[in-house]
């Protein structure tokens, strides 16, 4: 049925809670509504971006339950009593997250706009694996793509920001 | 963009397949929605209800069950990864999972949704038949299996009727000393081609079975019975000398197109490289199997 045709009494629409970079939400959305439209309309987190839409590219990327996903293709509603991060969760207190940190000492970045998926999906890596081999995150980081830097300055971002985890972690 | 649509969510497959038969091409499963969304965005498919199944109990278990691993319709392939049975009993099984798409899709997409879907360009389909795997398909009032080389009918299509689910997969477990692979190479974000291979050996060093399929390069994945003839009942030596014919018999019966992947020439001289690769890597294995 064409948009239009479903009568605004017929809306459907789902009621969702759940939590957004740390914080309890409740929503109401319709069946068709896109995870990066809710995040980047409703709650202005723009971070999330829509650049192939087909699931591609990774610059949509957001963790979900701390996996990564691409929020151009998935509903918003299957966010009911999830777990959604997106980039403007990561620093915590005003401090920078080590891959955050990372990729701004190795110049893991140039214009930027594939970043914010690269280090959720990092984020994502680095949180089930703390040691990965330079293998390990190429096949994990595959379906990220950037199209300015070239790969090595970002796996050099993830494998200095592995090792801050590592340490810190040591340390606790 | 995605057009507006209902949101239906069964509790039961009964449920869900008396929605298909009432709504008929107007209502469509929905899984993970990898691909059915991208359809569905780019208006190639239109759908007025969406049935979610993913409330139905049950469909989310991978079990071994006698010797039969059982697989819902439901986990997503990073679940299957991840599988610890499933690590075990059918590491080619969960090899294939590990390199599907990207780590995106697989946290989302399901196994089910992927054979459902048909996309030709799909791995799984290609593996199950060559590990012997049954699909259950269900509806309101029955059951019945369906062997995976049959469950494909053309691009996009299979032979579920409108008001039946796949619910299960069920993947016999590996014979002893049995081996399989599944090898795929492509430069575009889905492969070019795949290749199933799944080969047992008697007691002595003569093939037992062999079983061969071929994926992406044409409309469905198919198995190969006239290449899996040239292996079957030869010493592993004689087999390997074999190979080239075999590859040949399993391009032609590819039905290989000409497209973005590839020309039709192109993917039939890939299928020859990729079996090959894979009767080398099951032997391999089996060499080293028989050094411990």
């Amino acid at each position: 049925m064409a948009e239009g045709r479903l009568k605004a009494e017929q809306r459907q629409f789902i009621p969702v809670t759940f939590t957004l970079n740390g914080k309890p939400q409740e929503i109401q959305v319709e069946p068709h509504e896109l995870l990066i439209d809710v995040i980047r309309n409703r709650f202005g987190f723009t971070g999330t971006k829509r650049s192939c839409d087909v699931q591609v590219c990774g610059a949509c990327t957001v963790l979900v339950d701390g996996r990564p996903l691409s929020s151009c293709t998935f509903l918003a509603f299957e966010a009911r009593g999830r777990d959604v991060l997106t980039i403007e969760g990561l620093a915590q207190n005003g401090k920078l997250h080590p891959l955050q940190q990372a990729f701004i000492e190795h110049g893991g970045f140039q214009c930027g706009f594939c970043t914010p998926g690269m280090i959720l999906a990092a984020k994502s890596l680095l949180d089930q694996n703390a040691n990965p081999t330079r293998q390990e995150i190429i096949h994990f980081m595959d379906g990220n793509i950037c199209r300015c830097t070239g790969y090595k300055k970002i796996l050099e971002s993830i494998q200095a920001a592995a090792k801050t985890l590592r340490q810190r972690g040591s340390r606790v | 963009m995605l057009r507006r649509f209902r949101l239906e969510e069964p509790e039961s497959v009964k449920e869900a397949s008396e929605l298909l038969a009432r709504h008929g091409e107007a209502a469509r499963i929905y899984a993970g929605g990898t691909e059915l969304l991208l359809a569905m965005k780019e208006g190639l498919v239109q759908y007025e209800r969406l049935i979610n199944v993913k409330k139905i109990p049950g469909l989310d278990q991978v079990k071994l069950e006698n010797s039969t691993i059982r697989i819902g319709a439901l986990p997503t392939h990073t679940n299957l990864e991840e599988d610890p049975v499933l690590k075990q009993k059918l590491p080619a099984f969960v090899q294939m999972e590990h390199n599907v798409a990207n780590v995106r899709v697989r946290a989302v997409g399901t196994l089910g949704g992927n054979l459902c879907f048909a996309e030709p360009h799909a791995d799984p389909g290609t593996v199950l038949m060559v590990l012997g795997a049954k699909l259950v398909a269900e509806k309101a009032s029955a059951k019945r299996e369906i062997p995976a080389e049959q469950f494909f009918v053309d691009a996009y299509e299979t032979c579920l009727e409108a008001d039946e689910l796949l619910t299960d997969i069920r993947i016999p477990a590996m014979p002893e000393r049995a081996g399989a692979a599944y090898l795929k190479f492509g430069y575009l974000e889905r492969p070019s081609v795949g290749v199933g291979l799944f080969i047992d050996w008697d007691q002595g060093d003569t093939i037992a079975d062999a079983r061969i399929a071929v994926g992406c390069a044409g409309p469905r994945p198919k198995r190969v019975a006239e290449a899996e003839e040239l292996l079957k009942r030869k010493s592993t030596k004689e087999a390997a000398s074999a190979l080239a014919r075999a590859g040949e018999v399993a391009a032609r019966a590819a039905d290989a197109i000409g497209d973005l992947h590839g020309s039709a020439e192109y993917k039939e001289h890939i299928v020859g490289v990729l079996l090959k690769r894979a009767f080398q890597q099951i032997s391999q294995q089996r060499s080293s199997k028989s050094q411990r």
